[in-house]
């Protein structure tokens, strides 16, 4: 455990060395790396833990990103401190639409998220209510700030996203190892079983979904703050294909495995660039072969090890 | 009324796309249980193939104009059947025992190859179709005129759901598949090869979505890399909505899908259209959790 520790912590001191070797423009990739990290890590709870099809995670990302840029540009609020609204405007939004699905099995779940996700997408096109500027967007939303120091380039903005998505890491490995986090796991495998053994399947369902979300929601409000402009485009039923293949290719519930996906699904379309036109292609190609050669997702969760006390004499045992 | 009628016939012709794309779906995923995301990209490959076959050719001029479509659908359903046994070959067979959302992802990364490798040959912008193919005739019918592209479209699509329903439900074949979908492992204990019943399945589906790329390169006259996505997004809402796995159920939920898009685009609002379609989707699926004919598939518990 020490070592384990010891071994993270090298690595982040190392990564976060890593901007001073790279120019502007790697430093950017990074950063998308970074923001589809914490938007991976969001949807594997709901994906990868619960076991929940959910390929419409775009729109809570959505409702996030633009709570921030209404409430930012109409009220002049600082960006940052709109996170836990965004959080929850992301998990309000998630929990009124959810409620009634939720009980719907697999498929069915995934074309009712991809409905959500295309529903957003379009109200926010058709400027629903008036306030989310149609098809152009909102921009002009402020530069967030730290404690007064304004953050702009893109060697601070790694700082902001990576310091984030290490949290993100922190409390979704708290979470994974928690009661709530087993009970996932067990109505994943067995949700006949878990009801049976008194876990409220709807109840838990819901509200893996509604964190999944909120935090999707606030990864939007960091990419209002870091793009200043937001528009439906940025939000189409692509993004969610991205964050469900950055989950299943790196690995269902384990948040390693998520990592590295975000780095693979984001990074290899830059390094493919020498393939120029082709360079899609040589991708949809890569996510196949992956697919058929590592089935379980590059670094697969392993199996939680549980010490059992052992069994006084007389009792159970021999 | 006119309007009424023209938004009649034209959601009838819409959805019988929908419903021959839906049908792909619904045969892999009844076998399968997965969900073929690269359908939708066959169906495109079927759209640009019809082109590539009608200008290179001529079957037009030299078969007439029904011959000629008849003879250009056979070929563009054979060849897009052939791509769809590939796809099952390369991206989905050597998934058989693994978890069902690797195979997922595998069906996209097909999709996104498929989807470039058709950019890269035909190139990114809208390709037109020959105007000239069908005679632009139309039809007095119910006191509208009523173009004859539509109403072929909408006789072929009945005359290909029909023969697929009499294939399915009366021919030996037809009850193997069905076998497959119910219980793999019964149907394979009964000697029925189910590697080929999944094969058979990845061509028949492929050759109806095919056919529905050629329909609507013909009835829009216009075609694009990226049509897929739509087309293949309102299929799938389409086969569930019928219940999927279940083949007059996809049929149902196309024809019911276009219906409500063109009636919606016409009275509600046009651009709220693909909104309000995936709204009665989800307030469908609320009151029948499996769809309008629920599902055939025994659930294992």
């Amino acid at each position: 455990m020490i070592r384990q520790l010891k071994t993270i912590g090298i690595a982040a001191v190392l990564f976060a060395c890593l901007p001073l070797f790279l120019n502007a423009y790697w430093i950017d990739v990074l950063n998308s790396v970074g923001m589809y990290a914490i938007l991976g890590l969001s949807l594997n709870l709901i994906v990868g833990h619960t076991g929940l099809f959910n390929l419409g995670h775009a729109a809570f990302y959505a409702v996030g990103a633009y709570t921030a840029a209404i409430l930012n540009t109409k009220f002049q609020i600082p960006v940052l401190l709109l996170l836990p609204v965004c959080g929850f405007a992301a998990g309000l939004f998630a929990l009124i639409v959810s409620k009634p699905i939720i009980h719907l099995r697999g498929d069915y779940l995934c074309i009712v998220t991809i409905g959500v996700g295309e529903i957003v997408r379009i109200a926010l096109i058709n400027d629903v209510f008036g306030i989310t500027g149609g098809s152009n967007g909102i921009f002009g939303i402020s530069r967030p700030s730290l404690f007064g120091f304004v953050i702009r380039t893109p060697l601070e903005f790694f700082y902001l996203i990576w310091a984030f998505a290490a949290i993100t890491v922190l409390l979704f490995h708290l979470l994974e190892r928690s009661r709530f986090g087993r009970a996932l796991n067990y109505l994943r495998e067995d949700e006949v079983a878990a009801e049976g053994s008194g876990i409220n399947t709807a109840h838990y369902k819901l509200a893996s979904f509604v964190i999944g979300a909120a935090w999707a929601g606030m990864a939007g409000n960091l990419f209002a703050a870091k793009m200043t402009i937001i528009s439906p485009d940025s939000f189409t039923f692509w993004e969610s294909v991205v964050m469900f293949a950055i989950v299943i290719l790196g690995g269902s519930g384990s948040i390693p495995g998520v990592l590295v996906g975000a780095f693979l699904i984001v990074g290899l379309p830059e390094v493919f660039r020498e393939f120029a036109n082709a360079r899609m292609l040589v991708f949809g190609a890569a996510m196949m072969v992956m697919m058929v050669f590592r089935t379980q997702g590059l670094l697969p969760a392993r199996p939680r090890p549980y010490a059992i006390p052992a069994l006084p004499e007389g009792e159970g045992g021999e | 009324m006119e309007q009424f009628f023209q938004q009649l016939t034209n959601g009838l012709a819409v959805g019988s796309i929908y419903a021959l794309i839906a049908l792909g779906y619904t045969m892999v995923y009844g076998v399968l249980k997965l969900i073929n995301f690269a359908h939708s990209d066959l169906f495109t490959l079927g759209a640009y193939l019809g082109l590539t076959l009608l200008s290179s050719l001529l079957l037009v001029d030299r078969l007439g104009p029904l011959g000629g479509a008849l003879v250009l659908a056979a070929m563009v359903m054979g060849l897009v059947a052939v791509a769809g046994a590939l796809l099952d070959r390369v991206a989905y067979r050597p998934l058989r025992e693994s978890p069902r959302l690797s195979a997922v992802v595998s069906a996209l990364g097909a999709s996104i190859f498929l989807q470039n490798t058709i950019m890269l040959i035909y190139g990114a912008r809208y390709r037109v179709y020959p105007p000239d193919i069908l005679p632009k005739a139309s039809i007095h019918m119910l006191g509208v005129d009523i173009p004859l592209v539509r109403i072929l479209i909408l006789g072929a699509s009945v005359i290909m759901m029909a023969g697929l329903f009499v294939f399915i439900q009366k021919t030996r074949i037809g009850t193997a598949i069905r076998a497959a979908a119910i219980d793999q492992g019964a149907a394979r204990l009964m000697g029925i090869d189910v590697n080929r019943v999944i094969l058979l399945v990845f061509m028949v589906g492929p050759a109806l979505g095919g056919a529905a790329g050629l329909m609507v390169g013909l009835y829009y006259g216009q075609i694009n890399f990226t049509m897929g996505w739509g087309y293949g997004l309102k299929a799938f809402t389409a086969a569930i909505l019928g219940g999927i796995g279940n083949i007059p159920g996809a049929m149902v939920g196309g024809i019911l899908l276009g219906l409500i898009e063109s009636m919606s685009a016409a009275y509600l609002s046009f651009a709220w259209k693909d909104a309000i379609a995936f709204c009665v989707l989800i307030l469908i699926l609320i009151v029948r959790p499996t769809g309008l004919l629920g599902e055939r598939v025994a659930e294992k518990v």
